[in-house]
């Protein structure tokens, strides 16, 4: 009993956080069929902001908003920078900007701040834990996961009831459609950098909790089960990225609780490997979206 | 055929001329750079044979030149040093020490192998699908590189590796490189996998086996930089296997989107200024590091440097430097329009 109110708070916690990873990365790929890789870096940039920020009197909640308003910024920057001066080129030119857009924001990191882990100031709370069914659980994960129903809620009511909801999603299903439809093209794309900037900046301070410190290379990661549950899920399709995270946390979860130390190395070769898989399956992951179009 | 002929003097006599070039100077560093720059233009090269021809960008690649380096550097590590560079190898291995001319040659075949059994089903993706997969593929490779003790020594760095590239070694790799990849893009397969590039329905449809011919690509570009990869193993003599992985990607994939993806006069334009403004910019930094103008060590600086350049090429010039034509041709063509007028 104790081992299974462990594991399922485990995956819930895990998935709430990768489900939100994941659909900061899918919402853009939606509208633009564009893979950000500097998605990684907006988490990098909310640890920062915070890490900066840390020597305030402010409130904590108020750094942590700041932190993920630095983070929305930054996605409407990689806009701006890395995807609008060649969206109408091809698609292997978005890629390449968006990767060099990543590393030069590292290498930024790198330059203006430090290479060694920096540590960020959290609350109280991050370090307590209570006791549920028998079972002592970490307050973060907690946290974790009532922010990810929270976000997930308010998300599905953005894009289901509001004007801008139902643009977006109109926008990724025929681009060109929506346009002639009088979708303003500019607006729709930058909400869709500031939306995915939003999920990034909370899964960071979420994620950066759990560890306590920000470095250069703390998006790599994120960056990687963001991908991995995207496409699991399915690429186009935002409800398929959330159920592509709460899988992933699961296999991941299961991973570690079954595999022995010397093959737990190289669990992310076995994810890595089952993306291949999937896609050879299933190009277009476990849900389909709607079908591809244009973008521009 | 003509210009092809001029593409490669052109090209191969400014590679030469770089080598002299080092060697005169007389100046130990400019030597090694020299051999590092040949290095990177033998993966630039390759990789230009995959992505130049098929359109598709790949970010395995620098997994492959990681197989080559590992796999030469056990087959070449002496039999005294085994004991200590490699306390885990298997039994089968530990007697086995090739000439290191041999073991990079099978570096680039282990390296070709790997691909060939890897790759067949990945390629019949396209866009942003086959990007994430090869993306998945180096991640795939660098957990096994970085995680497979008995082969690599896992994270911890691999030593004992003997030396044996030279600088003239790498310039004739290099030269070989060169002419391989003009082979392979005037080939019959390297025009087919180009029509499939521009218009994968069309080419599909007048019966080109879009699949294969990728694969092959793909095969013939780990090749290339398995080899590159096993060089430089024999040239650093030692390193760690976690080295294969984002940041090395990048620097080639600028040198290549730089000089232009889809000619071979990009690839190795493009692997030179690359190179130059690298070093200068590394010079650069350490000459501020030294005179303690910041607080902090400056690092950085370079990648970002390169990743605005390259952002600005895209943006202004998305072929790169040489976007269609190679050199011979667009001589020719001056030519040309000179005795017309």
């Amino acid at each position: 009993m104790d081992f299974a109110v462990q594991f399922i708070i485990n995956v819930l916690s895990l998935g709430g956080a990768y489900a939100l990873m994941a659909l900061g990365l899918v919402l853009v790929y939606g509208i633009l069929k564009l893979v950000n890789f500097a998605y990684g870096e907006l988490i990098m940039v909310a640890g920062y902001t915070l890490h900066l920020v840390g020597g305030s009197p402010l409130p904590w909640l108020v750094m942590a908003a700041v932190a993920v308003v630095m983070a929305m910024v930054a996605g409407l920057a990689t806009d701006y920078v890395a995807f609008r001066p060649v969206r109408a080129k091809s698609v292997t030119a978005v890629l390449i900007t968006s990767f060099a857009f990543s590393t030069l924001l590292q290498n930024a990191a790198l330059l203006f701040i430090s290479p060694r882990p920096r540590s960020v100031p959290l609350p109280e709370i991050f370090s307590q834990s209570v006791m549920i069914a028998g079972t002592p659980t970490p307050m973060r994960d907690i946290i974790t996961i009532a922010a990810a129903v929270l976000l997930l809620g308010l998300f599905a009511f953005l894009m289901q009831k509001t004007v801008l909801g139902i643009a977006m999603r109109a926008a990724a299903t025929n681009f060109t459609m929506a346009r002639m439809l009088g979708v303003p093209a500019n607006l729709i794309i930058s909400s869709a950098f500031a939306i995915s900037g939003l999920l990034a900046g909370v899964v960071g301070i979420l994620w950066i909790g759990r560890i306590g410190t920000v470095a250069p290379a703390i998006g790599l990661e994120p960056l990687l089960i963001a991908f991995i549950a995207c496409v699991i899920g399915g690429m186009r399709s935002l409800q398929g990225a959330v159920l592509g995270g709460f899988l992933l946390a699961f296999i991941d979860t299961t991973l570690n609780y079954t595999l022995s130390q010397d093959l737990l190395k190289f669990r992310d070769a076995f994810t890595f490997s089952l993306v291949i898989l999937i896609l050879l399956w299933r190009p277009d992951g476990l849900m389909k979206g709607p079908a591809t179009g244009q973008r521009t | 055929m003509q210009r092809n002929i001029l593409t490669l003097l052109i090209l191969g006599v400014l590679i030469v001329a770089a080598a002299l070039l080092a060697q005169f100077m007389g100046i130990r560093l400019y030597e090694r750079i020299a051999t590092t720059m040949f290095v990177s233009m033998i993966l630039v090269l390759g990789l230009q044979v995959f992505m130049g021809n098929s359109g598709i960008l790949s970010f395995a690649h620098i997994g492959f030149m990681g197989v080559g380096a590992c796999t030469s550097a056990v087959l070449s590590i002496p039999d005294r040093m085994k004991g200590m560079a490699l306390p885990d190898l298997y039994p089968i291995l530990e007697t086995v020490q090739l000439s290191p001319y041999l073991s990079i040659l099978a570096g680039g075949l282990v390296a070709a192998l790997v691909a060939a059994a890897l790759s067949y089903p990945l390629m019949r993706l396209s866009d942003a699908a086959a990007v994430i997969t090869s993306f998945a593929l180096l991640v795939v490779l660098h957990t096994v590189l970085t995680h497979w003790s008995a082969m690599t020594n896992g994270p911890r760095t691999l030593f004992g590796i003997p030396e044996a590239t030279s600088l003239w070694l790498a310039c004739g790799v290099a030269l070989a490189a060169l002419v391989g990849a003009i082979a392979f893009k005037e080939s019959r397969a390297g025009q087919l996998l180009r029509a499939s590039r521009d218009d994968e329905v069309a080419a599909a449809a007048i019966g080109i086996d879009i699949t294969r011919l990728r694969w092959v690509g793909f095969i013939l570009a780990a090749l290339f930089a398995g080899i590159g990869g096993a060089l430089w193993g024999h040239f650093v003599t030692s390193f760690s296997p976690r080295a294969f992985y984002l940041k090395e990607t990048f620097l080639i994939l600028s040198m290549l989107v730089i000089g232009g993806a889809n000619t071979v006069t990009g690839a190795v334009i493009g692997t030179l200024i690359v190179t130059f403004a690298y070093e200068a910019l590394r010079s650069l930094e350490a000459t501020i590091n030294e005179a303690g103008i910041m607080a902090d060590q400056v690092i950085g600086l370079t990648e970002i440097v390169l990743a605005l350049a390259m952002i600005a090429v895209l943006s202004l010039r998305p072929g790169g430097l040489f976007p269609a034509r190679e050199i011979g041709t667009l001589l020719t063509l001056k030519r040309r329009k000179g005795g017309r007028s």
